[in-house]
């Protein structure tokens, strides 16, 4: 920290900065034994299947329609047991046991309003909280910080080369990201080597060989780290370090995180095991990193929407609607999974094609909001989730 | 070429830095855009308050030398009581501009001050032109007569006012006048140690502990003007080095004139007639060398090194024969006209249609990122380390031949890979650019059904600009 306090407030501010910090953070200003609310979100881009990665085992379409992709109650992969009818990605095993001790929950079948399929706008609407797409610059999380009493406001903590849009807008940031540079999401690369692979040969080999290098020199060190095993490290570093800022003392009490990489309509299988793997590392680092202050902690994580519910030909799955969101934390009332369950009948989908969303994510987002940092019910239907005042608040989250 | 749009699209690539993907559109004709802006009144030339003269940035660093030295000794004498430093948690911390809390015990470091206000301000020039093809000349003839600041405290404090005062105000001029320029200036005299070159039978010479040094000579003409192969031999590097001796830069003393400006320090020069070349320079001091320099610029063997190196550059590896030769006639003609020499490429048939086969070197790259998804360029330290991590760190290129102008240079399994990497951070910077699909019209018009099919499918817009970047038509030129 004391290399942090010694950048200036125009570093923290200015812009885009994978750079941060303040000069003075204001020191937290609560009487000891009072609540300290702490606030994590994790922004998962690319749209994660839900149905990969928080099962309806006891749905009786589930396993035909969701084919390999589907998890299992038994075999070499079984899901972890939730509550009888779902089951966890066996990649979890840190939220499951947070599970056990009930300071986890799934909330199944959910979605923002948005019924549209591009990632951007998806996007832009879970994290701006406005009902519609398009270019809005500030979000939710940023404006809810905003309305906290001043001294409650300590700077929300921005981790990543650029702010999220969900915590970008007046309230000042803290801003952070891990020292050197994160390697390229497995989508990424391969987007580009098939593009490479179609119109440019010479360009072609050379990124293989490159990706093929780092694979070696990655497999010589002492933590072997398999094909795509980088974005999975990357998280629990982030999740680490913004952990380590966020115990401080004087630390921020609001950070938001976005992972990429979820948008896997080719192969999935191993792959989603592999950022479910990272995401339940993340989890897992908040818990060991914010000691004590753990108890009073929320982290949840939500995607711009879901997949769909059959398979396509490449093993994956492409855009849809429903999804899970996760919240773990010492605050969580967990233990539980939260769905009003559609079922996967034909009639049952939406559209014929998705997990149909009988809950509001932004309820479920509302409900933290007000039960966690207090927020009225006003005050969240106007400035934070304007025009939705028709959507309640979900209670019960926090313990 | 009849097509406008083809033509802009190759203008802008293969002598401009890509276009803005926030400016209008180009519209008229580029070969005439491209004239306008070499025609513009102060083209090349980079001036802004705060940027230190290269006199000025050394007088800071030989003061910023003393402070250290009196800390030293301070700190000498209080050993024991102090514990190191605790390591920087992030990299951030130590890229990042600061000055505001520094530790009290340790004088503040202009050095890496200076080397980032260069940086910024090298960058925006780079960035705000409509095509950029002044830029790309500097950025030529910087790479041609590089200096590294890589090499230490003078050579980096003066990185940036070097290409501002001996390159810059020469991009459109004259070649000899660049070299004069060059060959004189203090980043240059402590890259290649000339500053430190005594001649052995010079009054210094004869009672010191230092002798000849033949590093600048021996660039001058391997690298400066007449290339490998262009006539020269053993003898004549050193003849040269000997008249080139007492060619130096005032010491913090001040006793060869005002601290941090040339010197040209009599006491070290090897006095008498010097032959090079077969022709014999009479001694006049500091007009020896001067003399040797200004024949050497317009040999023959530097306009055909000079032409095909410029070819190379901007149009391909192995540049079209008739495009050099007709090049080197310019340059023979103009008597290194190096605005003429710009012109005559633009105006050559041979450079438009050749294929975009060669690969952005980093530099342009970020440049280009920069211009196409509206980037800020501050602070500079991130871009700097972008070059870096791409191979290319800014004025610090490994070797005197400087960075590498041929496509197979860059097209490296590490590079590519670094590309990527680099390009997804850029991705995620880019919050103020436009939508991918409005990007795609301005930046790529030539962009390929699978190119657009990526970037408009991409799962987030950092991946879309990521593989915007990355695209072939964003890397060829």
């Amino acid at each position: 920290m004391a290399n942090l306090r010694r950048l200036s407030r125009r570093d923290a501010l200015g812009g885009s900065g994978a750079v941060f910090a303040s000069a003075a953070l204001p020191r937290w200003a609560s009487a000891a034994g009072a609540r300290d609310p702490r606030l994590v979100v994790m922004i998962l881009r690319g749209a994660l299947d839900g149905l990969a990665a928080v099962g309806p085992l006891g749905d009786p379409d589930y396993a035909d329609l969701h084919r390999e992709l589907a998890l299992t109650r038994d075999g070499p992969h079984a899901a972890l047991p939730l509550d009888g009818f779902f089951g966890l990605n066996p990649a979890m095993k840190s939220f499951a046991r947070l599970y056990g001790d009930k300071q986890s929950l799934v909330v199944h079948a959910a979605a923002t309003n948005y019924r549209e399929r591009s990632h951007f706008d998806g996007q832009d609407v879970l994290e701006s909280g406005i009902p519609g797409p398009g270019r809005i610059e500030t979000g939710w999380l940023n404006r809810a910080v905003a309305l906290l009493p001043a001294a409650e406001r300590a700077r929300p903590l921005a981790v990543g080369y650029t702010p999220p849009l969900v915590l970008r807008g007046p309230a000042p940031l803290l801003g952070w990201a891990p020292a050197d540079l994160p390697p390229p999401d497995d989508g990424l690369v391969a987007r580009l080597a098939k593009l490479y692979d179609h119109r440019d040969p010479e360009l072609a080999r050379a990124l293989s060989a490159g990706l093929e290098a780092e694979r070696m020199a990655n497999a010589d060190g002492k933590a072997a780290l398999k094909p795509g095993g980088g974005a999975s490290e990357q998280m629990r570093r982030v999740a680490t370090g913004a952990a380590r800022l966020m115990a401080a003392a004087d630390g921020p009490r609001v950070a938001a995180l976005a992972f990429d990489g979820w948008d896997t309509h080719v192969a999935e299988g191993g792959r989603l095991a592999n950022l479910l793997g990272g995401l339940d590392a993340a989890f897992a680092a908040f818990e060991s990193g914010l000691g004590d202050a753990w108890s009073q902690t929320v982290v949840i994580a939500v995607t711009e929407f879901g997949r769909t519910v059959h398979v396509n030909g490449d093993s994956g799955c492409d855009h849809g609607t429903g999804t899970v969101a996760f919240l773990a934390g010492g605050a969580v009332a967990g233990g539980r999974v939260v769905a009003d369950w559609p079922g996967l009948k034909p009639a049952n989908l939406h559209e014929n094609r998705d997990l149909k969303p009988t809950t509001d994510l932004r309820a479920v987002i509302k409900g933290v909001l007000a039960d966690h940092l207090g927020l009225s019910p006003a005050q969240l239907a106007q400035a934070v989730f304007p025009q939705t005042a028709a959507v309640a608040p979900m209670k019960g989250l926090i313990a | 070429m009849s097509d406008p749009s083809a033509t802009w699209s190759m203008a802008l690539k293969r002598f401009g830095f890509g276009a803005r993907g926030v400016a209008a559109p180009a519209s008229g004709d580029p070969r005439a855009a491209i004239e306008a802006e070499l025609a513009a009144s102060g083209a090349g030339r980079l001036e802004e308050p705060g940027l230190m003269s290269s006199q000025q940035a050394l007088v800071a660093l030989y003061e910023y030398n003393a402070r250290q030295n009196e800390a030293r000794a301070k700190a000498d004498a209080l050993r024991g009581a102090m514990t190191a430093m605790p390591a920087p948690a992030v990299a951030a911390a130590m890229i990042a501009p600061g000055g505001e809390a520094k530790p009290a015990e340790k004088p503040p470091n202009p050095i890496e001050d200076i080397f980032a206000a260069e940086a910024l301000a090298r960058i925006k020039a780079a960035a705000a032109p409509a095509i950029g093809f002044t830029e790309r000349l500097v950025a030529f003839w910087s790479n041609h007569f590089c200096i590294s600041a890589a090499k230490g405290g003078a050579v980096r404090v003066l990185a940036g006012a070097f290409e501002r005062e001996a390159i810059r105000p020469y991009a459109l001029g004259k070649f000899a006048d660049m070299l004069q320029a060059v060959e004189r200036h203090p980043a240059m005299l402590h890259y290649l140690d000339n500053a430190q070159s005594v001649g052995p039978d010079s009054p210094a010479g004869r009672n010191g502990k230092r002798g000849l040094n033949e590093n600048l000579a021996r660039e001058i003409m391997e690298l400066h003007t007449l290339g490998v192969g262009g006539g020269y031999v053993q003898a004549d590097v050193t003849e040269f080095a000997r008249a080139l001796t007492g060619w130096s830069v005032v010491g913090p003393d001040g006793r060869l004139g005002p601290p941090g400006a040339f010197a040209f320090n009599a006491n070290a020069h090897e006095g008498g007639a010097r032959p090079l070349l077969g022709r014999s320079y009479e001694d006049q001091g500091f007009a020896q060398g001067r003399a040797m320099l200004d024949d050497l610029a317009r040999s023959p063997a530097t306009a055909r090194h000079i032409a095909a190196k410029f070819a190379r550059a901007f149009v391909a590896d192995d540049p079209p024969p008739p495009l050099v030769a007709r090049l080197a006639d310019v340059f023979a003609k103009t008597d290194g006209d190096l605005g003429a020499l710009a012109r005559a490429l633009v105006a050559d048939d041979l450079a438009w249609s050749a294929p975009a086969t060669k690969l952005r070197d980093p530099w342009e790259m970020c440049v280009a990122a920069i211009r196409a998804l509206d980037l800020d360029p501050h602070p500079s330290g991130r871009i700097a380390h972008w070059l870096a991590l791409l191979g290319m760190p800014l004025w610090s290129p490994a070797e005197p031949n400087g960075f590498p102008d041929v496509a197979a240079a860059w097209v490296s399994p590490a590079g590519i890979k670094a590309r990527l990497e680099v390009a997804a951070v850029i991705g995620r910077f880019a919050k103020d650019a436009p939508a991918p699909v409005d990007l795609l019209e301005r930046v790529a018009p030539d962009a390929s059904s699978e190119t657009r099919e990526a970037v408009l499918h991409a799962e987030s817009r950092a991946q879309s600009y990521a593989l915007l970047i990355m695209a072939p038509e964003f890397q060829r030129r």
